[in-house]
């Protein structure tokens, strides 16, 4: 006969069980703690970058004013602090970004249009992983490709005398192929994200499919094209080896894309390479186009963002 | 089209590199180290020095990265500080790689080995830059697995680490493993950190410990791009293929493991 007792858990068993919970809290607490500390990381990466860059930044601005830094258009503080005007940096860093900036708006959206209006859905299965593999080829790659098969190309089309071998124009348009797979992934999004309603809206009206694209679907998805063009001129206001191999090592105040240039990214790695020693007034300066260049694609980003996120709420 | 020219552009910079580089192409080219001739000149150096920052940033980076990615994902209540982290890798993501060297050559090559500019402080510099992207994508895997699942092994009185570890994570693998990848191989690809970091142009050795001096692939190829005599263009073509044969292979890995996932029928 079973009776009551048998049933009941003896002590030894409650204590196993008991001893179990425990280890598993504890495990538990152990296992959060980690992951807790690994998500940290990334805060601590952006608090080493923006202390850094500002404390190293500080003592170049002892030297600099701010305003003279802002203003002057002579970039040269391997010579004297005087020299130390970011303007030419920075205009040939726009240059090249908005070169960038139309050739790949200009690409992608065509691609975007393309992919999300006309295309039938095998082709458009095919050629978006054929486009994105554009951007995961190596940076060095488009570099090689700007200085030895572009910039050959204009040379032969305007004359070498009148094309410097390092210049804004090639490397600007290399860069917008790199970053077009950029806005048509983010362009192409937005398009497929207006709804099915207005495009046969826009049909029953009578309109063409060429009107339904232009009319119709590009001033819905307006925000989200205008987002995708300034992540893509942050991509290239950051991009570096392309414009370190391809558009020069000559800071220069100019808009002609045919000259040769220098970016505030290309004087970071120049200097940094090795010559300047830690502590003197050239490595300083890196630090201050560094915050500069990281307040310009931070600012950029978070407008990006916002106009994406703005735009999501509409439809949904 | 755009379209058209998109991949023309691409056709254009395959064939460039091509024929530029095939002549120069052979085992020997794998097998040698650099030299000043540019016909003898070879890319072992930096084959051995991509090999030590790709395994060595992936030691850093997958526990750090699907750590981060677990906590958001699973154990993180939605609170203010939780939300800073998610919005602070986003804009991690978006941070010029440059920036990353100057941080790597301050805080590792500096502050961390006095001044030695050795192969692990360019693969922490790279764990930082490629972080994001083992993050984001490890957080999709994650949010892609059935609330259904868990709440099955909740019910049979499951932790929620024993939930993560034998259900989620074994889910969501496929999708970390592509996020991984990619990640990796954007760390292979990317020259101008390391450019700061290692800042070494001739490198007749390869790397035989974790504070040995490095230098790497896309790095090679810069100093050949930039040389005098322009003859060493040539081999630079030739250690382009290599390092793009590379990183197709990988591209392809990761969209073959995601392509195989999402044909998976949805339970």
């Amino acid at each position: 006969m079973l009776t009551t007792t048998d049933l009941e858990p003896n002590q030894e068993q409650l204590n196993r069980l008991a001893r179990r919970r425990r280890r598993q809290r504890n495990e538990q607490r152990i296992v959060t703690a980690l992951l807790f500390s690994a998500a940290v990381v990334s805060i601590l990466t952006t608090l080493g970058v923006v202390v850094l860059l500002i404390s190293q930044s500080v003592g170049f601005f002892a030297d600099v004013s701010i305003w003279n830094f802002f203003t002057g258009t002579n970039w040269a503080p391997h010579i004297s602090p005087e020299h130390s005007g970011i303007m030419e940096l920075v205009s040939g860093t726009l240059l090249v970004a908005l070169i960038a900036g139309i050739v790949s708006l200009t690409l992608g959206l065509g691609a975007a249009i393309y992919l999300s209006e006309y295309a039938p859905e095998r082709l458009r299965r095919v050629l978006k992983p054929i486009l994105e593999v554009l951007a995961g080829i190596p940076t060095v790659v488009y570099g090689y490709f700007a200085l030895t098969f572009v910039t050959p190309i204009f040379q032969g089309l305007f004359g070498s005398d009148q094309v410097s071998v390092f210049n804004a124009l090639s490397a600007g348009i290399v860069m917008g192929l790199m970053i077009m797979p950029m806005v048509s992934t983010l362009s192409e999004d937005a398009m497929v994200a207006v709804p099915r309603s207005l495009r046969d809206a826009a049909y029953v009206l009578g309109a063409t499919r060429f009107e339904v694209a232009t009319k119709v679907v590009m001033p819905a998805a307006l925000s989200g094209i205008v987002a995708s063009f300034i992540l893509a001129l942050s991509r290239a206001i950051g991009e570096t080896m392309i414009v370190k191999i391809a558009a020069g090592a000559t800071p220069n105040l100019t808009l002609n894309p045919l000259e040769s240039i220098q970016t505030m990214t290309a004087y970071i790695v120049q200097v940094s390479g090795g010559e300047a020693p830690q502590g003197s007034f050239e490595y300083k300066a890196i630090f201050a186009v560094g915050l500069l260049l990281f307040a310009m694609t931070l600012a950029m980003n978070v407008i990006g963002r916002w106009v994406v996120s703005r735009f999501r709420q509409q439809y949904e | 089209m755009a379209v058209v020219i998109g991949v023309a552009g691409l056709v254009a910079l395959m064939l460039d590199v091509l024929i530029d580089g095939l002549p120069f192409l052979n085992w020997r080219f794998i097998s040698s180290y650099s030299s000043y001739d540019p016909s003898r000149s070879g890319i072992l150096g930096p084959l051995g020095g991509t090999l030590w920052i790709v395994a060595l940033t992936a030691l850093f980076t997958i526990p750090i990265g699907v750590g981060t990615a677990i906590y958001l994902e699973e154990f993180a209540s939605k609170n203010k500080m939780n939300r800073l982290i998610e919005l602070n890798i986003a804009n991690l993501a978006g941070v010029p790689s440059v920036i990353y060297g100057l941080l790597g050559l301050a805080m590792f090559v500096q502050f961390l080995f006095g001044g030695s500019r050795n192969v692990t402080a360019g693969a922490l510099t790279m764990t930082l830059l490629v972080l994001p992207i083992v993050v984001i994508a490890s957080q999709e895997a994650i949010k892609a697995v059935p609330a259904s699942y868990r709440d099955a092994a909740y019910a049979m009185g499951a932790t929620r680490w024993q939930v993560v570890k034998s259900v989620v994570l074994p889910q969501a693998m496929p999708g970390i493993m592509s996020g991984i990848i990619l990640a990796l191989s954007r760390a292979i690809g990317e020259s101008a950190p390391i450019l700061i970091i290692s800042s070494l142009v001739v490198v007749t050795f390869v790397p035989t410990s974790p504070d040995s001096a490095f230098t790497v692939l896309p790095l090679q190829i810069f100093t050949w791009i930039g040389h005098q005599n322009p003859e060493f263009r040539g081999i630079a073509a030739a250690a382009i293929i290599v390092l793009l044969a590379v990183l197709l292979t990988l591209n392809g890995a990761a969209i073959w493991i995601r392509s195989k996932y999402q044909s998976r029928p949805e339970q």
